[in-house]
């Protein structure tokens, strides 16, 4: 299932290399991503998860190899990224209308056009709550998905979340994930959704990529088919429950291989 | 309500003590005059006399200073605070001279801008300069990070980080600088209304009305220049509580 023709291929990753303090964290990392899908990475703490995407976001340097989106370079493209913290990733200063605004007005775009995006996703979502609050004066569900709103507003070729939903409590983290893989297929968005939590990248996953402990390298690359929407009921199914097995016992090998 | 009284109290008790302590003869009454006789003193110069032009000019001075200061520390201190390695060059220094007392300084001014309006605002926007500077520079320097990587990749230029990130991350510590910075503008403003060629403004009233033993006058116009400078600290407060409505949460 992983072969991915190039021109599938959103996301290619090609000879990474990243090293911190002289400890390689990456040597020789390669990855292609499909387009449209959602792709999880799980992996040991520090094996460097938030390092990959953070490296295809390009908010840090890779020391080599190259991450192309179709070819372009990050900074050619439209990205999307939902930062783990979304308290410190809004801007309080601004309402969280404002706050959903501003990468568009980044980019330029017509007032009309503004008004446009947000509404869709205001539509999308089915907010319910006062979109011109400020951030702080929202709960923190309602704050992250004013985060995800921002991210997604620009129509990013690769949407990055970053632990979206591990400052959550257990019900919002729920009702969140329903609403956010019902957007990201209806808009066939590109995700790589880095987390922590097995059950929830597997739910919200068309691809898990394991990984092991540093030098990172994939250790299992596994097809989540099960079918969309997932619901509450899936956390039951057997496939659902075979993948999670799957997914420990590489996850088990990964963390005592070290 | 309760809010007003109990310091209402606290200021009722302190000038009851004082008649107290004029009615007792503590101290001689050229020394120490009576509240009353000081409010009278007071309020005639207000009225009859030059205490009024002396707030005005005061006030004056102050604003102004600060104004220059404000205009010297925040982009200065934000493009600091941005490069922190040119900061950590240059924090000695700003360190140092935020340390020396401006009123050491007053020769050196007098050198360099003369006897007059200028040397008095030079020295006092110098002095509140570096307090708004090393505010703003520290500001910047602890913005939150992802706020800055946020709007990195929501493509925002360096430039903009500066303006629609940086400045707002350091906006509630260049407040506070501003407010030490308006207090020390003052101070500065009036020992040099005192000491450097002055003929008004509330330094020299004070001391004035010391030399000619006019001290009914006197205290007052230490109670006038208390008053302006709780005023300006409050209003900087006021400001801070009603513009930076995200601090803290």
């Amino acid at each position: 299932m992983n072969a991915i023709t190039p021109r599938e291929a959103a996301l290619s990753v090609r000879g990474l290399r990243k090293a911190f303090a002289g400890v390689p964290v990456y040597d020789g990392f390669a990855l292609d991503v499909k387009r449209g899908d959602i792709l999880a990475i799980f992996g040991p703490n520090g094996c460097g998860k938030s390092t990959l995407i953070n490296m295809a976001a390009g908010l840090l340097p890779a020391d080599a190899g190259e991450i192309l989106y179709d070819g372009r370079t990050v900074d050619e493209v439209r990205i999307g990224y939902v930062f783990q913290n979304y308290r410190e990733a809004l801007f309080p200063w601004r309402r969280a209308a404002e706050n959903i605004r501003y990468p568009l007005r980044r980019m330029g775009l017509k007032r009309a056009e503004i008004e446009r995006r947000l509404e869709a996703l205001v539509a999308d979502f089915r907010v319910r709550f006062d979109l011109n609050a400020y951030p702080y004066s929202l709960s923190g569900g309602q704050q992250q998905l004013v985060s995800i709103m921002r991210a997604l507003a620009v129509e990013p070729e690769v949407l990055f979340l970053d632990e979206p939903f591990s400052a959550l409590d257990y019900e919002t983290t729920l009702s969140l994930r329903t609403l956010l893989q019902q957007v990201l297929k209806a808009r066939k968005t590109t995700t790589i959704l880095v987390s922590h939590d097995l059950e929830e990248s597997i739910v919200l996953a068309d691809r898990i990529l394991m990984l092991t402990r540093r030098p990172t390298l994939v250790a299992d690359d596994i097809a989540v088919e099960l079918a969309w929407p997932r619901e509450a009921a899936t956390l039951s199914a057997p496939n659902f429950v075979a993948i999670k097995a799957r997914c420990l016992d590489v996850f088990t090998r990964a963390v005592a291989g070290a | 309500m309760r809010g007003i009284l109990v310091p209402a109290a606290g200021a009722a008790g302190f000038v009851a003590l004082w008649w107290l302590a004029v009615l007792l003869r503590l101290a001689d009454p050229v020394l120490l005059p009576s509240p009353l006789e000081t409010f009278n003193d007071t309020a005639k110069s207000f009225t009859q006399g030059p205490l009024l032009h002396d707030l005005w000019r005061t006030v004056t001075r102050t604003v102004l200073s600060f104004l220059v200061a404000c205009g010297i520390g925040v982009p200065l201190g934000l493009l600091l605070g941005a490069k922190e390695s040119i900061y950590r060059a240059v924090e000695f220094v700003v360190d140092f001279f935020r340390s020396t007392p401006a009123s050491a300084l007053f020769p050196l001014f007098l050198i360099l801008f003369g006897v007059g309006e200028g040397t008095k605002i030079a020295v006092a926007a110098f002095g509140a300069a570096l307090v708004i500077l090393f505010n703003a520079a520290y500001g910047v320097m602890n913005a939150r990070r992802t706020r800055l990587l946020a709007a990195r990749v929501m493509g925002a230029s360096p430039l903009r980080v500066v303006f629609d990130v940086m400045l707002w991350e350091a906006m509630p510590q260049i407040l506070v600088g501003m407010r030490s910075g308006v207090s020390l503008a003052l101070v500065i403003v009036v020992v040099a209304e005192m000491f450097i060629g002055s003929t008004d403004g509330l330094g020299q009233r004070v001391i004035v009305a010391q030399s000619l033993f006019e001290s009914g006058l006197m205290y007052g116009v230490i109670f006038v220049a208390g008053a302006l400078g709780y005023l300006l600290n409050l209003t900087f407060l006021l400001l801070e509580k009603r513009f930076i409505h995200w601090a803290g949460k």
